[in-house]
């Protein structure tokens, strides 16, 4: 009411109340935003600027780093004529892509079980799922070498889509189950009352209310894969068969000597499907999705 | 169009918590029954328990003459419209309505014109495209009731359908429910803790505490005969007064009142339950009467109760807006000796 009453008596009164409130918020938000948003795309910033620079710029000393005289695409094409960057990103790519789907098709099961069937040990099952997350990969690539020797799977693209469900699948039910335990039960018991079986009533309810976690997941799940490093590391060695990680960090720099043009392009190449992958999904994170779903 | 039958029901969630309690009850056809009891007496349970929600631990429930204890809810053909309304969120009114046809796998054709029909007689010919978080609280729980009736089920189950709707519209809603069951000829199963719902929709009701069912009588019967103190207390608004008596041949002995029994009751210490409305102003020289001294007032319109003491007990009683009466006042009233219930104090059960 009093600042009802302050906006239609005191015009300048008004205005000096607005104008306050946009200096707070600009302190309060703004401020606090726009160092986030320098200290997070200053490295992205100074990679591409770095990136587009000839040979002579990035070693000239006497100028700012953080500029770009004469941009030159000369890194990029020498990293697509001269290294086996191509494969690289065409492998991390097949890798996630196939990793992700086989761990989201496992952790949406196994969230939808862990949220709704009431069976025995569910609950310690979640917790050894959550434990199992928590377990090192430096521990783990040990044994999984063995496996994978074992396999005859050394520089094959499915020794790395076998081993990263090993951590995707227990991070994507933690995270799926969660999502599930957020939709009403009831919406499955109209379905299961209305004529659904179990599977019915998953498919048609539950998993398209669970999609903007279901793609949260999805996107979590590629992008620790695009940039897993540890076992693409250990178990390939074939300079075809690895990923964008290792290939830049292993055949980009030799010993102290750094490519760092190509390095650049390459790293910067490496993060540009994550980025778009994110930007377009964005939408999908609005939830909202049960609004209306019960009461009013 | 069927008949349900509890046989023996209990149904356990662990060893020492019983929701309900050896339930049996059978529903006749086309009845509409009200299970009626506070929240967390097993009505619920019992009803989710014949839509096959819930695992039955002993005893049996039947529709006509068939067993359905381990039949998967979707066998059942029965339609549930649950308190929160459960509508799918991220389909249409239409497509809400059309699921249960569709996973029947009834042809499209019938389906849209049963859905058609639906919308018209529940007035959302309008909304069928819409998506439920567009619509009013009102307009949601019709679209629930619409998803039941589509199906054209062999038994309706509707489980405190409107306790979020708000006051006017309950009242609507409440006549026209009646109004469909009256038109759908179908068995309906009602679950509420609201009394009121109870008494004026129930063919006959079923009032239940502690998992166990307490009486199962038409609504006026439930009214004048409660078999015990908890149906007597639960049913009728303002309760019924309860006096402790001590009671010698036929004379029962208040704190602050004596009066002759019309029935002699074998008991020496009883309960003497009168209701509120049950006490009359104008009272001849052989009529029992008690003087109540006025606490509290409520005067509303067509009522006016009184809240007091007649000798050491609290008592409640429903006289004519008209009469005057302040605070403080001792005020003579007759007591309605037709209406008169006498409880076991020990059992709590009615001796008549």
């Amino acid at each position: 009411m009093a600042s009802l009453a302050r906006l239609k008596i005191g015009k300048p009164g008004t205005g000096r109340v607005i104008g306050d409130k946009f200096v707070g918020r600009a302190i309060r938000i703004y401020l606090p935003l726009l160092a986030l948003l320098v200290v997070t795309l200053f490295p992205f910033y100074w990679m591409a600027v770095t990136s587009f620079k000839s040979a002579s710029e990035l070693f000239d000393f006497s100028v700012s780093p953080l500029w770009v005289r004469e941009p030159t695409l000369a890194w990029y094409q020498h990293l697509f004529t001269q290294t086996n960057f191509p494969h690289w990103a065409f492998n991390t790519a097949v890798v996630a892509t196939i990793s992700t789907l086989i761990s989201l098709f496992c952790s949406i099961l196994a969230g939808y079980s862990l949220a709704r069937l009431r069976y025995r040990g569910a609950d310690s099952i979640g917790w050894g799922i959550f434990v199992t997350y928590l377990v090192p990969p430096t521990l783990l690539f040990l044994p999984l070498t063995f496996v994978i020797r074992e396999l005859h799977l050394f520089n094959n693209l499915w020794a790395l889509i076998l081993t990263y469900p090993t951590f995707l699948i227990p991070f994507c039910t933690w995270m799926l189950m969660g999502f599930f335990k957020g939709i009403p039960r009831e919406l499955e018991e109209a379905a299961l009352v209305d004529g659904a079986t179990r599977i019915q009533a998953m498919v048609r309810i539950a998993i398209p209310l669970a999609l903007p976690g279901i793609l949260a997941a999805a996107l979590f799940a590629f992008t620790l894969s695009w940039n897993e490093f540890l076992y693409a590391l250990i178990f390939m060695n074939d300079s075809l068969v690895k990923t964008i990680p290792v290939g830049v960090t292993q055949e980009l720099i030799h010993g102290d000597e750094f490519f760092w043009g190509e390095l650049m392009a390459a790293a910067l190449l490496g993060s540009v499907p994550v980025a778009v992958l994110y930007s377009f999904f964005v939408d999908y994170f609005v939830a909202g999705m049960t609004a209306g779903a019960v009461k009013g | 169009m069927a008949s349900v039958t509890y046989e023996h029901v209990t149904k356990k969630f662990s060893a020492d918590t019983t929701a309900v309690d050896d339930l049996s009850l059978s529903i006749r056809d086309t009845e509409f029954m009200v299970l009626v009891g506070p929240s967390g007496c097993g009505k619920s349970t019992a009803l989710r328990m014949l839509a096959g929600l819930e695992d039955i631990t002993s005893g049996q429930i039947k529709i006509d003459d068939q067993v359905i204890n381990d039949m998967p809810p979707r066998e059942r053909d029965v339609a549930m419209v649950f308190q929160s309304y459960a509508l799918y969120p991220h389909m249409t009114v239409h497509d809400n309505m059309a699921f249960g046809l569709k996973m029947r796998g009834t042809p499209r054709a019938d389906i849209v014109s049963r859905v058609k029909e639906a919308g018209r007689i529940l007035r959302l010919d309008n909304l069928l495209a819409r998506k439920p978080r567009q619509l009013s609280g009102g307009q949601r729980q019709r679209v629930a009731l619409g998803r039941a009736i589509v199906r054209q089920p062999r038994v309706f189950l509707l489980d405190e359908p409107l306790s979020n709707l708000d006051a006017m519209l309950r009242v609507q809603t409440r006549i026209e429910l009646q109004k469909m069951h009256q038109r759908l000829g179908t068995t309906f199963i009602y679950v509420t803790h609201d009394q009121v719902e109870a008494m004026t929709m129930g063919d006959r009701i079923a009032v239940m505490n502690d998992g166990l069912l307490q009486q199962v009588a038409p609504p006026r019967e439930i009214y004048d005969q409660p078999v015990n103190m908890y149906v007597a207390g639960f049913i009728g608004s303002p309760r019924m007064n309860f006096l402790p008596v001590t009671i010698s041949d036929r004379q029962a002995k208040a704190s602050g009142f004596e009066l002759t029994l019309p029935k002699a009751t074998g008991l020496a210490h009883g309960t003497l339950g009168i209701r509120p409305e049950h006490f009359v102003p104008n009272v001849s020289a052989d009529d029992a009467a008690i003087d109540l001294k006025v606490e509290v007032l409520e005067v509303l319109g067509a009522d006016q109760y009184l809240y007091g003491k007649v000798g050491s007990d609290d008592l409640i009683a429903r006289v004519d807006p008209q009469l005057k009466v302040a605070v403080g006042d001792r005020v003579r009233l007759g007591v309605n000796m037709q209406r008169l219930h006498i409880f076991d104090s020990e059992t709590e059960r009615a001796v008549f």
